[in-house]
């Protein structure tokens, strides 16, 4: 499903360049559930990102389904992260004056789908997560593990096929991180591939497979 | 879930925010609306008095000159009385008002006095001073001053609506008869004469319809009585030697002058600059100073926009990056910013109108010296420039936002 070719991303700082990520090369296959895991720093968001079409690598090629998604305009692009893709984020990214309803709605929102049927799925997914009754909350209103259950309902809106999770546990107590790693390994069950980025060995000993980073490198598979 | 809705609850969250941005264009429109309108009343005030001063263009037979107009000794200078209706049914704009004279020199009790044929129907609209004279020379409406019926009265002038100024120049043709006459104050005090007086001229007996009042021009030494009798006492036909006419002093810049001279190959057309010049530079002057305060205005309140505008794009990186992450398209992002700043524009725009109507309406009278009235007119235009000050003044943050990485923004964590 997706592949990376020597992929190589450099940044150039003020003190100059660096190097993130090292003639990177992986596949994984479609049902698969990846853990990417290494030192702060080591390049794994960067890669989950690349892999999300979102950071264009300085060199190299990211296949997703027999495209290669750098070959893409900024719309074909943005509109296969909106079928196809789903992102899980550490610190969820809610907007804030929107209602859990709201926020839920919005992948569904940019999709075209008419506003009675984005609220219909919305209510669905939150119902789902067991939210059924905080639809019209605002994430300040809302606990840290209820607002990680409304982004993960809001990556689920438009049935991705690839979620790209960027340490969706980061902020969570252990209890609540099981909870959210539990609730990926039910996706991946129903056929959903997951690739998860994180630095818990705990965590990610949950994934299928797992890849270790080191200085822009997968060191170990 | 739309649009539309995202921003208006993007709106609703941020209220105090958005009030600096909404009181700056609302505020600039306010002080364009009330300058507009106040000096829209003004200049329409300053033109009617400067109309009042009279014709501005003077149509002459081909080889007269203006010396041979004010000595009023025309010769055999003459020129069709057609050439009035030529004009009226041209498609030039701007006339005002057409006075087609036939001047010619009669003895009165043996002394030299001039005889001017006139139409009244014409001569009333430029003479406004003659509108004492039996109440019948009431100046009517016309082009460039015209003024609004309401505002006139509150004027104190005496314009009239459209069916009793027709009836007033009906009047006029009418009780002007071809034995009636009216004269100028200098010849009524040298010859003793009075209303209901008799005239004989040219061996014909005329009767004094009204005795004018004191112009201080050359019209107190002349008797005036209607063009066709004039025509008739002296067998000259259906000609005259002058045609005086009001032209609007807007049009007169943009090619009335031309157009006549076109019109009329066999005539002088001379516009008497002095007059045209000065109505030409007050408003020119007015326009100005009404052009500098509106540019100052809209650049104050653009900047104001972009500012907020600029500040909104900053705080709301995250749920930019997030939309963006999602599979918004940059249009999507433009749009939502957009609509926003159009809704800001609308609002202000529409806040401007209202206050600054009343703003003028209210101290009108107090700073410009005349009667302000609304103008429903600039409320399309405060409007319009409400929203396109709003639009182009956000169209730089708009980019930055659309533009926005959301990678870097989802790794700033």
């Amino acid at each position: 499903m997706l592949r990376a070719e020597n992929v190589t991303k450099r940044y150039q700082r003020r003190e100059g360049e660096v190097l993130a990520l090292d003639r990177v090369s992986l596949e994984i296959a479609e049902g698969e559930f990846v853990s990417v895991v290494g030192p702060s720093g080591c390049g794994k968001s960067t890669l989950l990102l690349t892999l999300g079409c979102l950071i264009r690598p300085s060199a190299g090629v990211v296949w997703l389904d027999g495209r290669s998604v750098y070959g893409l305009n900024h719309e074909e692009a943005a509109k296969l992260r909106l079928s196809t893709i789903g992102f899980v984020f550490q610190t969820f990214n809610l907007v804030p004056y929107l209602t859990a309803l709201e926020n839920v709605q919005m992948p569904a929102y940019l999709s075209g789908l008419p506003p009675t049927k984005q609220r219909e799925r919305a209510e669905e997914l939150l119902r789902k997560v067991g939210l059924g009754d905080r639809l019209s909350h605002k994430p300040a209103e809302l606990s840290v593990g209820e607002q990680q259950r409304v982004a993960l309902a809001r990556t689920l809106a438009n049935r991705p096929r690839l979620i790209l999770a960027d340490e969706p546990t980061g902020n969570l107590d252990p209890g609540l991180a099981d909870e959210m790693v539990g609730e990926l390994e039910n996706l991946n069950r129903q056929g959903v591939t997951v690739v998860m980025v994180t630095h818990d060995p705990r965590i990610a000993a949950r994934a299928r497979r797992s890849l270790r980073l080191s200085q822009g490198s997968i060191v170990q598979s | 879930m739309t649009t539309f809705g995202l921003v208006l609850k993007e709106l609703r969250e941020r209220k105090s925010q958005l009030l600096t941005s909404f009181v700056a264009i609302a505020l600039g429109i306010t002080v364009i609306v009330a300058v507009r309108t106040m000096s829209h009343f003004s200049e329409k005030a300053v033109a009617q008095e400067l109309d009042n001063l009279g014709a501005n263009v003077l149509i002459l037979p081909k080889g007269a000159t203006v010396s041979n107009y004010y000595t009023a000794d025309f010769g055999d200078y003459v020129m069709p009385e057609s050439y009035v209706d030529d004009i009226t049914t041209s498609r030039l704009q701007g006339v005002d008002n057409l006075s087609p004279k036939l001047t010619e020199a009669i003895l009165l009790r043996g002394q030299r006095v001039y005889l001017t044929g006139i139409l009244p129907k014409n001569e009333l609209k430029s003479k406004p001073i003659w509108q004492g004279a039996g109440g019948i020379f009431a100046r009517p409406e016309g082009c460039g001053t015209v003024v609004p019926g309401s505002l006139a009265k509150a004027l104190g002038g005496s314009a009239q609506g459209g069916n009793s100024t027709t009836g007033a120049r009906q009047a006029v043709v009418q009780e002007l008869g071809g034995a009636e006459v009216m004269v100028g104050s200098d010849v009524a005090g040298r010859f003793g004469l009075k209303v209901g007086a008799t005239l004989p001229i040219k061996g014909e007996t005329f009767t004094v319809k009204s005795v004018l009042p004191s112009t201080g021009t050359v019209d107190d030494t002349r008797v005036f009585a209607h063009l066709h009798a004039v025509q008739r006492l002296f067998h000259r036909g259906r000609v005259v030697n002058a045609i005086e006419m009001i032209g609007c002093c807007k049009e007169i810049s943009r090619g009335l002058i031309d157009g006549l001279n076109r019109l009329l190959p066999e005539a002088k057309v001379v516009t008497i600059k002095q007059i045209a010049q000065t109505q030409l530079n007050t408003n020119t002057m007015m326009e100005r100073f009404s052009l500098i305060f509106l540019v100052i205005i809209l650049l104050v309140g653009a900047v104001s926009i972009a500012n907020y505008m600029l500040a909104n794009v900053y705080e709301r990186r995250r749920e930019i990056g997030t939309l963006l992450a999602l599979g918004a398209t940059r249009r999507t992002i433009s749009a939502i910013f957009l609509i926003k700043a159009a809704l800001l524009g609308v609002a202000g725009g529409v806040a401007g109108y209202a206050l600054g109507t009343v703003l003028a309406v209210a101290l009108g009278p107090r700073i410009a010296g005349v009667p302000v009235l609304p103008l429903p007119a600039l409320a399309g235009w405060a409007l319009v420039l409400a929203v396109a000050v709003s639009v182009l003044a956000s169209a730089l943050p708009v980019a930055k936002a659309a533009r926005l990485d959301p990678a870097e923004i989802l790794r700033e964590g």
